[in-house]
């Protein structure tokens, strides 16, 4: 960054110093400012067993993944707004979703939800579904076993 | 046939390749002036060669010789014939040869035109571009070779798959492809001049057209992504800060300060180590992208044929060219003496500042690509979207922008505020009055569309002020240029603050016979109904729309079920108007046999893409201008030239 | 040109260079990041569950853990006949087993006359076949979806686990599983 400034002028030294300081306080703003947005803004992902021991504040972007509970998808009156449980065997959360859900979302099948925390449920923007009958969000892959199993228990 | 002579084409190209390394590097040295009138004939032939191989492929593609592999495995006999040609880089092994033939194909270009730059900077220039396509060589014949044949023809190809029959991802792929290779050249050229220690104008004035070209590419390339993103995902978005879509912008950002930063070169002889840099780190980020998108180790919402094994060589090649590069640049650096000075207050310091705002975005960018990457070293999950990226480049975009107003009006070297006060007052004036109206009518929209608003019209307009007082017909066609991308620049602006301020959203569960208000729009539901295609059958719904009462247009969104290979898609519906645009997307049926419906009413959102292209324009008019003026110049020179010859003839 | 001696601070000059490193390392280690993409090889190496299960069809028997400890490597399937890609690696498991590999399969949520006719129309290379209507052995062997295909070692112990259909460029891998559980 330093090589591109020359001064010109009257002290061509003190310009030039100018510029490089200018330049550098740009771009140690850019890292601190992209540092602070980051640990703001960056949206983590949780699973129903996380979100119920250490909750996230209200209203903070959080991606919410697991399983769809069987026999908890309801679709309220105005025939867009559903409501349904994602768990992920240890734990169960309600979430809430309007608009159009993607192709593959089913009870009984996985699902992330990108949105926040209301009171006790997940309001949804985004539902993202699984792709297909091999995919586990990545998320997911460390599901022990155990878990695993009891999830798919619970779904069944 | 035809497949013998493409390969055999390929591996006399790659032989050449290596000889022009070797002779290019030998003739650099006092022992081998020998060698120095090979290595532009060697470019140009190498050239050739690819040219003929990637020639034979799409031939083998367009009469479908089902003997080999690749065109068994891709194409169809049945295919459209668009579509078998696209077929030929629509695969892995096609767009490799693909890359390699636009490298080689621009490096004997290069070889044939170039007279201006210093014979040594040249030789070590195609040295350099022998250097980068010799990887891409070996990987292309040692691993993916395209001409392989199968031991018995197929009976037919398995490329007959109608998902994949689409003209956006025909096209879409090459036209970044070909701005990451035109990057190749730009990175070949600083190379070159950091190896002769010949970082000056000269070397900035043959660099600039390739950055140019490739930098046009790259803008077309990114606003047609953007719009098939828009209308095939179905979520009203044009841009979701996705890798896939951050590893096109960042060779963009990067392509952008350098067709800058050449211009401050070229002109006035300054910015040279910071020129070369940025020549290093655009083909870096075309490589890293490239990389991000093809080993997959970032997930994407676009689907991506992905293999950790390719991703793995295209990360040793960007180790060995761009680990290469860097060191060398540390080295030479400190030898390229310093260039012509100018004041704070001149066009080269709005570049510089420009430079700064451009790098700090992409720095913005990639650090957000790679953020979910770094944290899950440290086990923790997260993925960044708008809300990071969003504040944080408008925090270098808007100043940019606004500097974008004032920059082309400056002097070079050295100017006075109170020259151009009278001129700047003028957009000054009209973001400050957009502001207020804005401000006034609309209290209700965030800080960032409404500023985007006034810095979009401020822009649009200010950008023709560098016209004023010219001789519109005298003017040069890079003037011309400049003032139009900076102009659509502003349009696309306007266009995505437009979107994000004003679109209306309108849900709804539907039977048939409903209504539904969207804004100025009334939507009515007038039938659903199977309809067949190739390979899907799917439901179609009749809706009818109606601007303000007036005349209705039907749209037809459709919610397609696929049968081979299996999958579920829907496809939206769109209606274009001069002020704005409706997008309807069909969904469910629910329980009670109503219909999902999701409507958009979007002000103004085609400015966007109308925008990218009126940029990509301006880039093709200044160009043009270039061009032109390279050639002037050049018969110029040989008249003089000539004229000396004849004048010692006559004594 | 300004005749200045050069005078730049060295260590700016090679902080892109010291930039690139941190990047290499970290795609490195994404990269090659152990389970990455094979969310399940945690099974690899762990002998299989004990599991009886009754037999899908009336020509093939049910299929136990007893009966796949046998001493010689095989391969265990686990598909359903409602499952599209398992139709779609039916001609690569009969070449399997024309060439001699010994296959077991795992009906998975399936109806017997669905099945049959799965099987008739693409052909039948399981020496066994189980009913697992439970998923209760596709879960405890660490399956997440149909169809996926495990080597199996003399001794029970699951030696690869393979996601998805076999295409026919997967068959040599298998091939090359299985004669290595061998030793």
């Amino acid at each position: 960054m330093n090589t591109m400034a020359s001064g010109g002028g009257i002290k061509p030294k003190h310009q030039r110093l100018v510029l490089i300081v200018i330049a550098l306080v740009a771009l140690v703003g850019a890292g601190l400012l992209a540092a602070y947005a980051l640990s703001n803004q960056a949206s983590y992902f949780y699973v129903p067993a996380d979100l119920v021991k250490d909750p996230p504040e209200q209203g903070r972007a959080i991606r919410l993944g697991g399983m769809v509970e069987k026999g908890s998808l309801k679709t309220r009156a105005d025939g867009i707004t559903i409501d349904f449980v994602v768990s992920d065997g240890k734990a169960r959360v309600p979430v809430r979703f309007t608009g159009i859900t993607p192709d593959l979302f089913v009870e009984a099948s996985g699902v992330v939800a990108e949105g926040r925390m209301e009171g006790q449920t997940f309001v949804a923007d985004n539902l993202l579904a699984k792709h297909d009958e091999n995919y586990v969000p990545r998320q997911m892959g460390d599901m022990t076993p155990e878990q695993a199993k009891q999830v798919v228990a619970q779904t069944q | 046939m035809i497949a013998e002579i493409g390969l055999a084409v390929l591996w006399m190209a790659a032989a050449l390749a290596v000889l022009q390394l070797f002779a290019g590097f030998s003739a650099l040295r006092p022992s081998g002036q020998v060698l120095v009138g090979v290595v532009r004939p060697l470019a140009v032939i190498q050239g050739l060669l690819v040219g003929i191989s990637f020639l034979c492929l799409i031939s083998l593609f367009l009469e479908t010789d089902l003997s080999v592999k690749l065109v068994a495995a891709n194409s169809h006999s049945m295919k459209p014939f668009i579509f078998k040609l696209a077929g030929t880089w629509g695969n892995h092994e096609g767009s490799m040869l693909l890359w390699i033939t636009v490298m080689a194909i621009s490096g004997g270009v290069v070889a044939l035109v170039e007279k201006r730059l210093r014979e040594d900077t040249l030789i070590a220039t195609l040295a350099g571009q022998a250097f980068v396509s010799l990887g891409f060589y070996a990987f292309l014949l040692l691993s993916s070779n395209p001409f392989e044949r199968l031991p018995e023809p197929a009976p037919e190809g398995q490329g007959l798959n109608p998902l994949l029959q689409d003209v956006g991802l025909a096209f879409h792929p090459p036209t970044l492809y070909v701005g990451y290779v035109g990057l190749s050249v730009a990175f070949s050229f600083a190379i070159g001049a950091l190896i002769t220690r010949d970082v000056g104008p000269a070397f900035a004035r043959a660099m600039r057209p390739w950055v140019l070209g490739a930098w046009i590419f790259l803008t077309i390339g990114i606003t047609a992504g953007s719009y098939w993103a828009y209308y095939t995902l179905g979520w009203g978005g044009w841009w979701f800060w996705d890798p896939v879509e951050n590893a096109s912008l960042m060779p963009w950002l990067a392509a952008t300060a350098l067709l800058h930063s050449s211009s401050v070169l070229a002109s006035r002889n300054a910015l040279r180590a910071w020129t070369v840099m940025l020549g290093v780190i655009a083909f870096s980020m075309s490589m890293v992208g490239t990389f991000l998108v093809r080993s997959g180790i970032l997930t994407s919402v676009h689907a991506f044929a992905v293999d950790p094994e390719r991703g793995s060589f295209i990360l040793a090649l960007l180790a060995i060219y761009i680990g290469g590069a860097l060191a060398l640049f540390g080295i030479r650096a400190s030898t390229v003496t310093e260039g012509e000075r100018f004041s704070l207050f001149s066009r080269e310091a709005s570049l510089v500042f420009n430079n700064v705002m451009l790098c700090g975005i992409l720095g913005i960018v990639l650090l957000g690509t790679l953020y979910p990457l770094m944290t899950e070293a440290f086990d923790a999950k997260v993925s960044v979207g708008p809300p990071y990226f969003n504040p944080v480049s408008a925090i270098f975009a808007i100043p940019m922008m606004l500097m974008m107003g004032v920059g082309p009006l400056l002097r070079w070297r050295k100017d006075k505020p109170s020259r151009i006060t009278a001129t700047v007052a003028i957009p000054a004036l009209v973001v400050a009055l957009v502001l207020l109206g804005v401000v006034l009518m609309f209290p209700s929209i965030r800080i960032l569309p409404m500023l985007g608003l006034a810095v979009g019209i401020g822009l649009a307009v200010g950008s023709w002020l560098p016209l004023k007082g010219r001789n519109l017909r005298r003017t040069p066609l890079a003037v011309w240029g400049m003032v139009l991308a900076h102009c659509g620049l502003g349009v696309a602006l306007f266009g995505a603050a437009s979107e994000s301020a004003f679109s209306i959203e309108r849900l709804a569960a539907m039977t048939v016979g409903d209504t539904q208000q969207v804004g100025p729009i009334t939507v009515k539901l007038e039938g659903m109904g199977p309809i067949a295609g190739p390979n899907w059958t799917a439901i179609e719904a009749t809706i009818s729309a109606s601007y303000n009462g007036g005349t209705p247009v039907m749209l037809r969104p459709q919610a397609r079920t696929f049968t081979s290979p299996p999958g579920e898609r829907t496809e939206s519906a769109l209606h274009t108007r001069w002020n704005g645009q409706l997008y309807a997307v069909l969904g469910n049926e629910g329980d009670d046999g109503r219909w999902q419906m999701r409507f958009w009413w979007k002000p103004f959102v085609p400015l966007i893409w109308l925008g990218g292209l009126l940029v990509a324009f301006g880039g093709l008019v200044a160009l043009l201008g270039r061009v032109a003026q390279d050639v002037k110049r050049v018969r110029a020179t040989d008249k003089i030239a000539f004229r000396k010859a004849q004048q010692d003839m006559l004594k | 040109m300004s005749e200045e001696a050069p005078k730049r601070s060295s260590l700016a000059i090679w902080l892109p260079l010291a930039l690139f490193g941190a990047f290499f390392v970290l795609v490195i280690w994404g990269l090659y990041r152990p389970a990455d993409r094979d969310v399940v090889s945690a099974f690899v190496g762990k002998p299989l569950p004990q599991f009886n299960l009754p037999a899908a069809t009336a020509d093939r028997p049910g299929l136990s853990t007893a009966q796949m400890t046998t001493g010689k490597p095989r391969l265990l399937n686990v598909f359903a006949s409602w499952c599209v890609p398992c139709a779609v690696e039916a001609p690569q498991l009969e070449a399997l087993r024309q060439q001699g590999v010994e296959i077991d399969g795992v009906a998975i949520r399936d109806r017997p006359e669905d099945l049959n006719r799965f099987l008739a129309n693409y052909g039948n290379p399981f020496a066994r076949i189980g009913k697992d209507d439970l998923s209760e052995v596709q879960v405890g062997i660490g399956s997440s979806g149909v169809p996926e295909t495990f080597v199996i070692d003399g001794k029970g112990v699951i030696r690869h686990q393979h996601i998805g259909e076999i295409r026919p460029e997967d068959v040599p891998l298998i091939l090359q599983k299985l004669k290595e559980a061998q030793s």
